[in-house]
């Protein structure tokens, strides 16, 4: 690993997200009996406090912890060492914009 | 052992590294929601073709070996477990995780 503290974060974004994969692979094996439609997801999303915390935290919590795994590949695999940083911020921030944009959309 | 050790590492960081490159994805079509609801109908009612049923189960496995290989990853570092327990364990919970929910998905 490059740094503690980055480590330290990950693992710590995992544990928060073991519950939320749960609890969304639960959601989705309910939700697709009798298949799927957008009105249906937005029936049960819309407007719910709710499902805005879980999935908003959900999608925070995989933009830096999927951001810190794929800095650490880039680094060992590809060999990069200048703009580590950058690489970082740009990939989480926008995992992150799209992912909150998803959650605002749906509820 | 050591070969084994290694394919975990390797399979835990390749279905993490397969599952944040999805995520973009996913979200785009979500997002559709808000912006072109029909889209996100006719995407949904893909969901039913046996293609997409085994890209689901695809994403799920790479989603059980992930968890479990981290929480693997975190029991090496936190409990005093030895070696073999820990891999046997994380890898049962893993298929047995998979296949649950593949059948609750009724993918299978």
């Amino acid at each position: 690993m490059l740094d503690l503290r980055l480590y330290m974060i990950q693992r710590i974004s995992a544990l928060i997200m073991v519950p939320l994969v749960i609890g969304h692979l639960a959601l989705m094996i309910y939700a697709i009996q009798g298949g799927l439609t957008a009105g249906e997801i937005l029936s049960r999303t819309q407007g719910s406090w709710f499902w805005f915390a879980f999935y908003g935290l959900f999608v925070l919590a995989v933009s830096v912890h999927g951001a810190i795994g794929f800095r650490v590949i880039c680094h060992e695999w590809l060999g990069l060492r200048q703009g580590l940083g950058l690489l970082t911020w740009s990939f989480a921030g926008g995992l992150a914009a799209l992912g909150l944009y998803a959650v605002v959309a749906v509820t | 052992m050591r070969q084994r050790l290694w394919i975990a590492y390797l399979l835990h960081r390749l279905s993490g590294l397969l599952l944040v490159l999805f995520l973009p994805f996913h979200f785009y079509v979500l997002s559709l929601a808000v912006r072109d609801s029909e889209r996100l109908d006719t995407f949904l009612a893909l969901t039913g073709q046996p293609l997409v049923k085994f890209a689901e189960f695809g994403l799920v496995f790479l989603l059980a070996v992930h968890l479990f290989g981290g929480l693997r990853i975190m029991a090496l570092e936190f409990l005093a477990w030895n070696e073999t327990q820990k891999t046997l364990a994380a890898a049962s919970i893993a298929i047995s995780f998979a296949v649950a929910t593949l059948f609750l998905l009724r993918a299978i």
